[in-house]
């Protein structure tokens, strides 16, 4: 029934070459774990991305209860934790998976400087990653506010007077981070959250398409 | 060993597939429940809310009764204030709900200049007999809700909604 299905599509579009260009590739011996099994370590990035993948869909669940108000905030999510069912659990692997994926980047980054991966040609695909990084970041800072909690609140008004200790333009970066000159209030809580739900993801599919075009076009770096 | 030998590939296919079919299961399973709680949530029992009008003060008119209580939306509660066309027919007490049965716009006793003795509704003209029997020709295509009611200490009390039961 499927085949049929799929016969049917690739007949008329000729869909087979397009995921072959993406599934199939070769994985090099030194890379697999099943032949080395100290390979596990060329894992990193590709885990990075499972919890990156899990972040955005417990995410999209997460925001059909959320509200980004400083009335509601911490009561929206009160009620998704509590009154809803595996509301917990959601929660949970958005909490935890924040955590998890800057270990893996991490993790990641130390496994391409320990095999010299960055190095030329590939020096473009650090970049982008050290991009990926700082978006990431940037992801947990805007995230760990929207509870509405006193920990988010006293964490961002740090956040934001080290932004602040920034020479010469500081005052206007903290003003345009917090939407107001001294309030770090109403304005901040939908800024934060437009950035965390919206800006930020939309630039980090945009740097992980670049960094996985770049590495399908490369290949994966040589053995040790 | 039967003549449809399952060859390495095949074996190989089906459990990378059921396992990771197992695991992606396990990952969306609370996130949809997640989702359609609100479809799963039971309803709340009805309580009868008192109303200011007294039971001997009502005729055989509609009369507008205005009644509040407290809505608990999720996270948040609020006074909200319903409304229902109460009159006597006999000796019992109908109280109808406002909304209309077409979209749901909310229609008022004589609403109409044209039809003083109906229930209308602005937004598409429709209309309703005194019993909440909708007319034909307009658009809605059934009949006024009815409120459960009792009366206590000379109060009329107005409960959940039900299908009209006079149509």
């Amino acid at each position: 029934m499927l085949n049929k299905i799929y016969d049917w599509v690739d007949e008329r579009l000729d869909i087979t070459p397009i995921w072959r260009d993406i599934a199939d590739h070769e994985v090099p011996e030194h890379v697999n774990p099943a032949h080395h099994f100290s390979a596990f370590v060329y894992c990193f990035g590709g885990l990075t991305f499972f919890v990156t993948v899990i972040q955005i869909l417990s995410g999209m669940f997460l925001t059909m209860y959320y509200t980004p108000d400083i009335e509601n905030a911490w009561k929206s999510v009160y009620y998704l934790q509590n009154e809803v069912a595996f509301g917990e659990i959601v929660r949970g692997m958005h909490h935890w998976g924040a955590s998890l994926v800057i270990v893996m980047i991490f993790l990641h980054t130390l496994r391409v400087f320990f095999t010299g991966s960055y190095k030329k040609p590939r020096e473009l695909n650090w970049v982008v990653g050290v991009l990926i990084f700082g978006v990431m970041l940037g992801l947990g800072f805007t995230g760990y506010l929207l509870p509405w909690d006193m920990k988010a609140l006293f964490a961002t008004k740090v956040g934001i007077e080290i932004a602040a200790s920034v020479p010469f333009i500081g005052g206007a970066i903290k003003t345009l981070l917090a939407g107001d000159a001294t309030i770090l209030g109403a304005q901040t809580l939908t800024r934060f959250f437009a950035i965390h739900v919206f800006f930020l993801p939309a630039a980090l599919l945009g740097l992980l398409a670049a960094h996985f075009i770049m590495i399908r076009k490369q290949g994966i770096s040589g053995p040790l | 060993m039967s003549n449809n030998r399952v060859s390495r590939r095949q074996f190989l296919n089906y459990t990378l597939m059921g396992v990771g079919g197992f695991m992606a299961a396990g990952m969306m399973m609370p996130m949809v429940r997640f989702a359609v709680d609100p479809v799963l949530q039971k309803a709340g029992g009805g309580d009868f809310i008192p109303t200011a009008k007294k039971v001997a003060d009502i005729t055989n008119v509609p009369e507008r009764v205005d009644f509040s209580f407290e809505q608990v939306d999720a996270w948040y509660t609020s006074e909200v204030t319903s409304t229902a066309w109460v009159y006597k027919e006999g000796n019992s007490i109908i109280a109808l709900s406002p909304v209309c049965k077409h979209l749901g716009c909310t229609v008022n006793w004589a609403g109409s200049p044209d039809h003083p003795e109906q229930f209308f509704c602005p937004c598409h003209a429709g209309r309703y007999e005194k019993n909440g029997k909708n007319i034909k020709g307009t658009p809605p295509l059934g009949p006024l809700d009815e409120f459960e009611v009792k009366e206590q200490d000379g109060l009329l009390y107005i409960g959940k909604t039900r299908p009209n039961t006079l149509v």
